[in-house]
């Protein structure tokens, strides 16, 4: 069957012959968009972290053909070598990955998770479930669905709470 | 594009190095924290790791695994499965292996997939024009089996101990030292089973073209993974070459070939297209390697000044049969600690449970913890400073050889973290300090690994427009080869690292030892420092002088008062050189190793038995820092791996087959961002080593995790006043002691 999905804005007709293909398969073998990761096919480690109609999902738990219609943003929306965004420019700088791997699913969930923070949803760690604040805790705790191996977790957080702290600047 | 002018510079490393040339250079790039030229493409998904750029018409392969411990497979549902939608092919072939090569093998593992040697074993292979289609029909495959499953040793209490003679030693008499010793310990410790966990699941993608095979893959050792798959597939390793551009992790997993290489290279050797094989997670928990669990017996005695007289260490690992890898658990012991009677035992028991390989640090990782752990018991007993303890039982020279340490910074390490830690609040009495429910602990660990070094060759080019172009085989798994060498070329020539290309991931490319045994960054770095060396001495000619009056920097070549653009200099040339550093004497004479000393403050509830490190900082001498901000971060990802290993490991196999019964990354816990706190981290960056290589840099990549889960087991028994001995200390042990 044919699936419509908008992939980073870009609407692509898919013939989906096999009910079965995720969305992360679909996306990394019939669309070709690798920057999306497999790390466990299970739902596990957040390698495979994409955003959908606004709120990020893991793609290998999703069957393409659910997402008729669906906007989805991966890895390759955010940001190109030459132009990258303010986020994946801070992971460089801070040194939020080495082998790369779990990288774009760290940028796809840290991306998802700032504006959760902004709409004020609230988390394990929220003490009071009213205003959650842009605390190290609530980073580390909101991240915490991303497995990164190589663990360079906290230069992660130094990452996002920086951008993330420009950006309330910015606001205010 | 003419063709370049060749230069050679081979080094063999018999002498303690005297130049500390690149101290000498004027770039000002080395051991500063660059970025990882890398970066941008790994932060927009464009890096390609194995399992991409798949070739047209690429099928997809999924591997048969036995259901069984022990036996031989008789048949399997071929004819059935050949009948199911897209099946191309199922393939049962000798050729197919066992388990992954060992780390540096250079020739195929044990072939042959018929008989089976642990549950989980690959068997047969399936391949599809899809991936959904070969997952299907490889989980519809049914083998038949002659099962001899009941005498499959399983347990390690079941199991024969193996003890190797080269693998013991002793001195002095320990028995008579702990009898008449002022303190003395003597525990037991154990480790269990653990898995490398890269986030990257193993991957291959096979096509061959005229005779020669390419092979995407996800590889540490680039030259001899190409042996060992040359030698399985029965072809000249000319006919073979492997592509690892970007690896997502190794930690020693991806040192050898595996099932994924051998078995995409023979169905597309058969089917005459390319094929595709990324193991699923479960299939990389219990078809690669894991590391050995261990038990570990350590006796120490001091006298009533708190010097050591004896130190023994024992450890019992295992492996399947016919393995030569055992875990070196006692590696660092025999020159860590003082004490003049020793004795060391390695004893080695056959399992039918997936193959131990090396998983970071092999050795140090698990042995550097139980004896530091031990140390910290033993300064219990004794009524000393645990920092104070350590101090007084450096050895002045390898107390097992007599041979002195290339370098020994120790002392050092422990001192200047001490103080960084703020030490002296460490709560005097265990079991003393409390905030509500939660029990509060202060730890320290040495932290050590030994230094090697890797025949290495690599080549630089210097193009006429005054770029450069570094190339070798070796890989960069996140360990920040392509920042390091990068930077190394720049400081030798003077450019900004812009103008230097750093292409690695090839085996086509010149040789290096590759990643592994953190020996890479100086083993590859050293090459490339020769190569560069090589283009200075050509162009020192070319401005008629010296090379140690040259001076190269920004791109412009300066000799006593003259100064001239580097391209002008090169003239429309192209200059080649090979560099090769070749292990050699420098290192029989001294002992090497990298140091390093961590300490940790842990918080225990007492209603739930959950640790949370607070804190954790570490001090690290490892010669020249390459890379102050990869080099850091390396340390990090050591550290928090110790964490993991401290508190959450553990592989759990099933008692009756040996199965992994935590297979996924759900069920083996490794380290989640909220686990960790903030870290601090300080490198000795005056440090150097003549004897390691000629950059005088050391390993770097293992190192801090050699002994974390030491100082976080040293800081729990500060918190509750009772030692755990068995890792990882997870909620259940730790109520049980706290009752
Ligand atoms: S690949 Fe989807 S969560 Fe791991
Ligand atoms: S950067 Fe390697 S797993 Fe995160």
């Amino acid at each position: 069957m044919d699936v419509t999905l908008t992939v980073n804005g870009t609407p692509h007709v898919l013939e989906i012959d096999d009910p079965r293909v995720s969305l992360l398969d679909a996306l990394r073998q019939r669309l070709d968009l690798t920057g999306t990761k497999k790390g466990c096919d299970h739902g596990q480690c957040g390698a495979c972290t994409v955003i959908v109609n606004g709120r990020r999902i893991n793609s290998c738990l999703t069957l393409a053909v659910m997402h008729e219609g669906d906007e989805i943003t991966t890895i390759e929306g955010i940001g190109t070598p030459g132009d990258l965004a303010p986020l994946q420019q801070a992971f460089i700088r801070h040194d939020g990955f080495q082998c790369g791997y779990c990288t774009p699913g760290q940028i796809m969930s840290a991306t998802a998770m700032l504006e959760e923070l902004r709409q004020g949803w609230p988390s394990q760690v929220t003490g009071d479930l009213g205003s959650p604040a842009l605390s190290d805790d609530e980073i580390r705790e909101r991240m915490s669905g991303n497995l990164c191996r190589c663990s360079c977790y906290p230069n992660i957080v130094d990452a996002i709470r920086e951008v993330a702290g420009k950006a309330a600047e910015g606001a205010a | 594009m003419p063709e370049p002018i060749e230069l050679k510079l081979d080094h063999r490393m018999d002498l303690p190095d005297q130049e500390d040339l690149l101290d000498r250079m004027a770039q000002g790039v080395i051991s500063t924290p660059m970025d990882r030229p890398e970066g941008p493409l790994k932060v927009s998904g464009t890096a390609s790791y194995a399992d991409e750029d798949h070739p047209p018409g690429t099928a997809y392969g999924w591997f048969v695994r036995a259901n069984i411990a022990k036996g031989w497979v008789t048949g399997l549902n071929t004819k059935e499965l050949q009948t199911m939608p897209g099946v191309l092919a199922v393939i049962r072939d000798d050729r197919m292996i066992r388990n992954p090569a060992q780390g540096g093998d250079a020739k195929s593992p044990h072939q042959g997939p018929a008989e089976i040697f642990y549950k989980g074993q690959p068997i047969a292979l399936v391949v599809a024009e899809t991936f959904e289609q070969a997952r299907d029909a490889g989980l519809a495959a049914r083998a038949e089996y002659k099962d001899s499953s009941h005498k499959a040793v399983i347990l390690p209490a079941q199991a024969k101990y193996e003890e190797p003679r080269s693998k013991q030693s002793s001195q002095g008499n320990l028995d008579r030292a702990m009898k008449k010793a002022a303190f003395s310990v003597d525990v037991e410790y154990d480790t269990p089973s653990m898995s490398h966990a890269a986030m990257e699941p193993h991957a291959a993608v096979a096509w061959w073209e005229d005779g020669r095979l390419t092979l995407r893959g996800s590889y540490q050792m680039l030259n001899s993974n190409a042996q060992e798959l040359a030698d399985a597939l029965g072809v000249s390793v000319k006919k073979v070459r492997i592509l690892s551009r970007y690896v997502g992790g190794g930690f020693g997993s991806k040192l050898g070939i595996g099932h994924e290489g051998v078995g995409a290279a023979i169905a597309a050797q058969k089917l005459g297209r390319p094929v595709a094989i990324a193991l699923h997670r479960r299939q990389v928990f219990e078809a690669t390697h894991r590391r050995s669990e261990t038990r570990q017996r350590v006796r120490l005695c001091c006298d009533a000044d708190g010097h050591l007289t004896g130190i023994g260490h024992e450890a019992w690992v295992s492996n399947l049969p016919g393995e030569d890898f055992s875990e070196p658990v006692t590696q660092a012991t025999s020159f860590t600690w003082a004490g003049e009677n020793r004795e060391i035992g390695h004893y080695i028991g056959r399992l039918n449970l997936t193959g131990a390989g090396s998983m970071r640090a092999p050795g140090e990782a698990v042995g550097v913890p139980v004896t530091d752990a031990a140390m910290d018991e033993l300064s219990e007993a004794a009524g000393i400073d645990p920092v104070e303890f350590r101090l007084r039982n450096i050895p002045e020279t390898d107390p097992s050889t007599g041979k002195p340490f290339s370098s020994n910074r120790l002392a050092d390490c422990i001192r200047i973290g001490a103080e960084r830690f703020g030490w002296s609040e460490r709560p005097k009495v265990p079991g003393s300090r409390r905030e509500g429910e939660w029990l509060i602990g202060f730890g320290m660990s040495a932290i050590i690994r030994v230094n090697m070094l890797g025949d290495s060759t690599a080549r630089v080019t210097l193009r006429p427009d005054g770029t450069a172009l570094v190339e070798t085989d070796m890989t960069d798994i996140g360990t920040g080869s392509y920042s390091v060498l990068t930077q190394i070329a720049a400081e030798m020539l003077g450019l900004p690292p812009e103008r230097v290309t750093t292409v690695l991931g090839d085996s086509d490319l010149p040789p290096s030892i590759g990643s592994g045994g953190s020996r890479g960054a100086a083993s590859s770095g050293s090459s490339v420092m020769l190569a560069a060396r090589a283009l200075r001495g050509k162009l020192a000619e070319r401005m008629g002088c010296d090379e140690e009056e040259l001076t190269l920097k920004d791109g412009t070549v300066i000799a006593g008062n003259r100064q001239r653009d580097l391209a002008d200099v090169l003239a429309g040339d192209s200059l080649q050189g090979t560099g090769t550093i070749r292990k050699g004497k420098a290192e029989d004479g001294h002992r090497q190793s990298s140091w390093g000393a961590e300490f940790c403050e842990v918080a225990v509830s007492s209603v739930t038995g959950e640790v949370h490190v607070r804190r954790l900082s570490g001090v690290f001498a490892a010669g020249r820092i390459l890379n102050a901000k990869t080099a850091r971060s390396q340390c990090m990802g050591g550290m928090i791996f110790g964490i993991g290993q401290a508190l959450h490991e553990e592989v759990f196999h099933d008692a009756r087959d040996g199965s992994f019964m935590n297979r996924d990354l759900a069920e083996y816990h490794v380290p989640v961002n909220l686990d960790v706190p903030h870290m601090d981290i300080e490198l000795l960056m005056d440090d150097r080593d003549p004897f390691a290589n000629p950059m005088q840099a050391k390993g770097i990549g293992e190192l801090a995790l050699c002994g974390t889960a030491g100082a976080i087991v040293n800081a729990i028994a500060n918190a509750t006043g009772h030692r755990f001995r068995s890792f990882p200390v997870t909620l259940d042990k730790v109520l049980e002691k706290l009752g």
